[in-house]
């Protein structure tokens, strides 16, 4: 089925749409706190960026760029709220508990940071390598 | 966390080292590290003796789970000592003998030796526990372990056969032990059992008393192997000897009759107690002696022994909770069996275990337990034999040992039932005595059968499979040794234990009998004067020798030929009808079709979602405040329903993935107009990916068939999805109805006002995955990459060859 | 809005059902896929519709749709998308496997 995609529209129109809908899903995963979006919805919407460009470019291109092992990221992404979780611990809270605060930052101005987006970032790095895993090592066994 | 506790729990940890020691010091028997750990106990716990003879208990509390009043508080009282004191002192001396009777080439001993640590450390936590759930997880485990120990030399099919008997009878007797328990807790609200003892008015009157009785004495009569649960004990001796002697006679099968003891507290004084107690004691002490007469296997006849010694001392329990009833002190009546109980639970314990170890040598040096083919061991191993006859001896009751002592006891406390005056023992308590002469009497007689057979007679090699038989070697011979030497010396000065070890356990057994700072009188003598009981021994002795006498003119009966106890035919049938009955009964109803477990499923499902709503009178459908539908609204859910209804009669592949992926965005739709953006969004990227996933899978598929079904099946199938659907139509109004007829406050709120003091965050639904329940959400995300893996194992891992499983 | 939500939910119940009674592996799938469309809005529906604004407190409105429904359905919609895909791929893999997608042909014998 990805064998031989030859579509000259749908290649030029992934480029453009792929800058879009990558930034927009980065956008979605860090504003997730406090409008909708998080680390569910930013990592499927990650997920389906890359599917677009397999789509149209076909498998084997599209790996040699894309050079991670995704079942590696599904171990981080575990790792990241496990971690979160514990460090409360060291300063005397109970698991998992989150902080947050208000900062100003040079350039930027006044920013939330919050212990949460860690752990978002954990669920967005599972629920994207989980995506694609699925996907691609399906379409890797079409010999 | 106290040097108590460690106490209880240091055998798990030497169970851990164990493996250890085994693989990387082979030179050296595993069982001298053991060794250690059981002596070193002795010695601690009987440093313990003085604080309990003076009447004190110790006390130490550790929470485990507080909230469920469950905490391991270790407590030690006489009763408890008296158990430590048997299990780590019995424990020293099986492991001594252990080491020369399994040989370090052979033997997996590191299995061996876990096996036994933790068998001991469990049932230091049974006897020392105050908690009944503490109590019931270190049961357990001594069920584990004695199953795991029974089927040591799990290559042979009778070990597994009593394994798993004995595995199956105790853990039922465990589980309603459980269930007990929890009516205890129930009626009373403590596991504690102290509090339980101090609560024993309100648990006597109420109405859960009889079934509470009665669960927890099912644990304690199948672990005490009492009649008719005693058929795993024989079979239990397939196990090497030295489990055999710990275990199965002077420990593990004690715990029933622990348990008996310390709920006499609880449960003594009503007269249910006493009479299912003494009768089952009773029958299992005589059903016990006459099967022992039967046996031909020198293990077998001590398994059948241990049973009706066991029966003995239950009814000996029983016939002293009357004390409760009366309530007046000191009371030489019926403390006497109490005092009996005690002193006899101490004898056993010293005279089963020698004969054990002697049969064990035996065994070990002839290679045979089969006292057809013994015979004239007596010139042979002459140490064994007098090992044997003093056990044997004191066993039967014989003057000076203490198996005498303890006898006449038991003979005295069964004949003052009769004197009690209540519970109607005036009609019928006669019988009591005359069934303990005639168990007595049967008891004599095996003792003689089994001394004769082995150590008398004629040796004849050729009968064996050995060429020499010798004596057994001095390490074997320690323990044993030390055991007949306790015999004697309890014997000869019996009041050595009197105010030390039997006085406390009396004073735990029977709480609230003495005011404080008084104590029982305990005075063992050898000659009461020419009593009831004296001619009573006497007429035991005069039958038996003349039962042993006219062997010759029995021994070709029907009676003495088989050996197999009855019950265990109905143990076997019962347990092969009930493999039949579930074979049967799986067979006729998984057909392996999915089409018959989901009309299964579903009809379940409806029946009781439809009588649980016909129970309550819903819907409730008169008030329903429902919000309005705006017009556009309609036409998104016409579309929507059009999609759905049009898949079943669909035909085509890319059809159905195109028409469920229309439905599945017309789903992200909805969510919008309900008001939930991150569920559209979720859902409208999801959609997406399942389809790509779809198209890729449904590739790999075969065209569809167009499938004739009989139409009486469809009409089934119709029935019960439309049936399902309507219940669920049903379901869905009914629980919308009752949360506005509540009225509830939904338990939302505290996350919408929370959200953003708490944590931060102006999205309430993200606020609750990473913030509140973020745990939840941490396993959430596992489960996907669960699936993940399975997967990717699925489709990536093949053979070597590359062939698909 | 709740009354209708209600019926629509019976019958996506109902057709999944049906499906899922069939012989055939792919229509199995589709139930599965079916089934979670009809719970999720099953949740959703049960706490009641169109109350209030979204659950976001920029809106600062007066009240908020029923947030907990909504977390607890968008991990769901994530689960059973996990879930299907197992289920397409194990039907995948039996089809390689047995050459077969037909449930009937796909039993055990009667004596396991």
């Amino acid at each position: 089925m990805m064998k031989k995609p030859n579509n000259m529209m749908l290649q030029t129109l992934a480029r453009l749409i792929i800058l879009v809908v990558l930034s927009f899903s980065i956008y979605l995963m860090l504003a997730g706190h406090n409008s909708p979006g998080g680390g569910f919805i930013g990592g499927l919407m990650t997920a389906s960026a890359i599917l677009i460009l397999y789509l149209s470019f076909g498998l084997n291109p599209i790996k040699k760029v894309i050079r991670f092992d995704y079942i590696k990221i599904i171990g981080i992404g575990l790792l990241l709220p496990g971690i979160t979780g514990l460090v409360s611990i060291f300063f005397g809270f109970s698991y998992l508990k989150q902080f947050f605060g208000y900062f100003h930052i040079p350039l930027i101005g006044e920013v939330e940071l919050t212990t949460a987006l860690p752990f978002d970032l954990g669920v967005y790095f599972v629920v994207l390598a989980s995506a694609l895993t699925i996907i691609l090592t399906i379409a890797e066994d079409d010999k | 966390m106290t040097l108590l506790h460690w106490a209880v729990l240091s055998p798990f940890i030497a169970a851990i080292l164990i493996p250890f020691l085994y693989k990387y010091l082979k030179r050296i028997h595993t069982g001298w590290f053991v060794l250690i750990l059981p002596l070193a106990l002795f010695i601690y716990f009987l440093s313990f003796i003085p604080e309990t003879s003076s009447g004190n208990v110790v006390l130490n509390n550790l929470d485990w789970v507080p909230s469920l009043g469950i905490n391991f508080n270790v407590y030690i009282d006489g009763l408890s000592l008296l158990f430590a004191l048997l299990i780590t002192g019995i424990g020293t001396l099986v492991v001594l003998y252990s080491i020369y009777y399994l040989s370090k080439q052979k033997e997996k001993l590191n299995n061996f030796y876990v096996y036994l640590l933790m068998f001991m450390g469990a049932m230091l936590g049974v006897v020392l526990s105050d908690n009944l759930i503490v109590i019931y997880v270190f049961w357990e485990v001594t069920s584990i372990a004695s199953s795991l120990l029974i089927s040591y030399w799990y290559t042979r099919e009778k070990s597994i056969y009593g394994a798993q008997k004995s595995m199956y009878i105790t853990v039922f007797g465990g589980l309603s032990m459980l269930a007990g328990f929890s009516l205890l807790y129930v009626i009373a609200g403590t596991f504690s059992i102290r509090e339980l003892i101090a609560n024993a008015d309100l648990i006597m009157a109420s109405s859960l008393f009889i079934p509470a009785m009665i669960l927890v004495l099912l644990g304690a009569f199948t672990k005490s192997a009492q009649f008719p649960f005693h058929i795993w004990l024989p079979d239990a001796m397939e196990a090497p000897t030295p489990v055999s002697a710990y275990l199965h006679s002077a420990t593990m099968v004690k715990a029933g009759i622990y348990l008996v003891a310390r709920l006499t507290g609880v449960f003594g004084g009503a007269p249910e107690w006493f009479w299912i107690i003494t009768i089952a004691g009773l029958i299992t002490l005589i059903w016990g002696s006459i099967s022992a007469v039967r046996q031909k296997d020198l293990k077998g006849i001590l398994a059948y022994s241990t049973v009706s010694q066991l029966g003995l001392i239950m009814s000996l329990l029983g016939a002293g909770s009357a004390a409760f009833y009366f309530q007046d002190g000191d009371s030489p009546l019926y403390m006497t069996a109490i005092l009996a109980a005690v002193f006899h639970l101490i004898n056993h314990a010293t005279f089963k275990g020698s004969l054990f170890m002697a049969a064990g040598i035996i065994d070990h040096e002839t290679g045979t337990r089969d006292i057809r083919k013994l015979g004239g061991l007596m010139t042979i191993m002459p140490v064994t034999a007098t090992i044997s006859l003093i056990g044997l001896a004191s066993m039967a009751g014989l003057p000076p040992f203490n198996g005498f002592l303890s006898k006449e006891l038991f003979l005295t406390g069964m004949l003052s039932v009769t004197e009690y005056g209540i519970f109607n023992l005036e009609a019928i308590g006669f019988i009591i005595p005359i069934i303990a002469f005639i168990a007595s009497v049967f008891t004599f007689l095996y003792c003689i059968l089994m001394f004769y057979k082995t150590f008398m007679g004629k040796f004849d090699i050729s009968k064996l499979k050995v060429k020499h038989v010798h004596e057994a070697p001095i390490g074997m011979l320690i323990s044993p040794i030390i055991l007949a030497v306790l015999v004697v010396l309890f014997g000869l000065f019996p009041n050595l234990l009197a105010y030390s070890i039997i006085e406390p356990a009396m004073a735990a057994i029977a709480p609230g009998i003495l005011s404080p700072g008084e104590f029982f009188d305990v005075h063992i003598t050898h000659w009461h004067g020419f009593s009831a009981e004296l001619f009573m021994t006497l007429g035991i002795i005069v039958l038996g020798v003349l039962l042993f006498i006219t062997f010759r003119k029995w021994e070709n009966t029907a009676f003495y030929r088989g050996e197999q106890d009855l019950f265990n035919y109905a143990y076997d049938y019962g347990y092969d009808g009930l493999i039949k009955g579930s074979q049967w009964l799986t067979r006729i109803q998984m057909t392996g079709r999915l089409r018959d477990y989901f009309i299964y499923m579903c009809t379940f499902i409806m029946l009781i979602m439809g009588y649980t709503m016909y129970r309550y009178n819903l819907p409730l459908i008169q008030n329903l405040d429902l919000s309005p539908i705006p017009v556009y609204t309609w036409f998104v859910i016409l579309v929507f329903l059009g999609s759905i209804l049009t898949i079943p009669f669909l035909n085509n592949r890319i059809a159905i993935i195109i028409t469920t992926g229309v439905s599945g965005f017309l789903v992200a739709l909805l969510f919008v107009l309900f008001r939930a953006p991150d569920l559209a969004l979720t859902q409208l990227l999801i959609e997406t990916v399942s389809v790509v996933l779809f198209m890729l899978v449904f590739y790999h598929l075969p065209k569809l068939k167009k499938v004739k079904t009989p139409p009486k099946m469809k009409t089934i199938k119709l029935i019960i999805s439309i049936g399902f659907g309507l219940m669920i139509t049903l379901g869905s109004l009914s629980a919308f109805s009752m949360g506005q007829e509540a009225n509830y406050e939904s338990i939302s709120e505290y996350y919408t006002e929370n959200s953003k003091e708490k944590a931060g965050g102006y999205n309430i639904v993200n606020v609750i995955l990473v913030d509140f329940r973020g745990l939840d959400t941490m396993l959430e995300v596992l489960v996907v990459s669960l699936a993940v893996l399975t997967v990717v194992s699925l489709i990536r891992l093949r053979f070597k060859g590359g062939e698909d499983v | 809005m709740e009354l209708l939500m209600s019926i629509v939910i019976g019958i996506i119940f109902s057709v999944s059902i049906y499906l899922f009674m069939s012989k055939n592996l792919l229509r199995v799938a589709v139930a599965t896929l079916l089934l979670s469309h009809g719970v999720h809005l099953l949740l959703v529906t049960m706490s009641g519709l169109q109350r209030g604004a979204s659950p976001i407190l920029s809106f600062d409105a007066e009240a908020y749709t029923d947030p907990l429904p909504h977390a607890l359905v968008l991990t769901a919609i994530v689960i059973s998308f996990a879930v299907t895909a197992l289920l397409l791929v194990m039907s995948y893999r039996t089809y390689k496997v047995h050459k077969t997608d037909d449930l009937e042909d796909l039993r055990g014998s009667a004596d396991e």
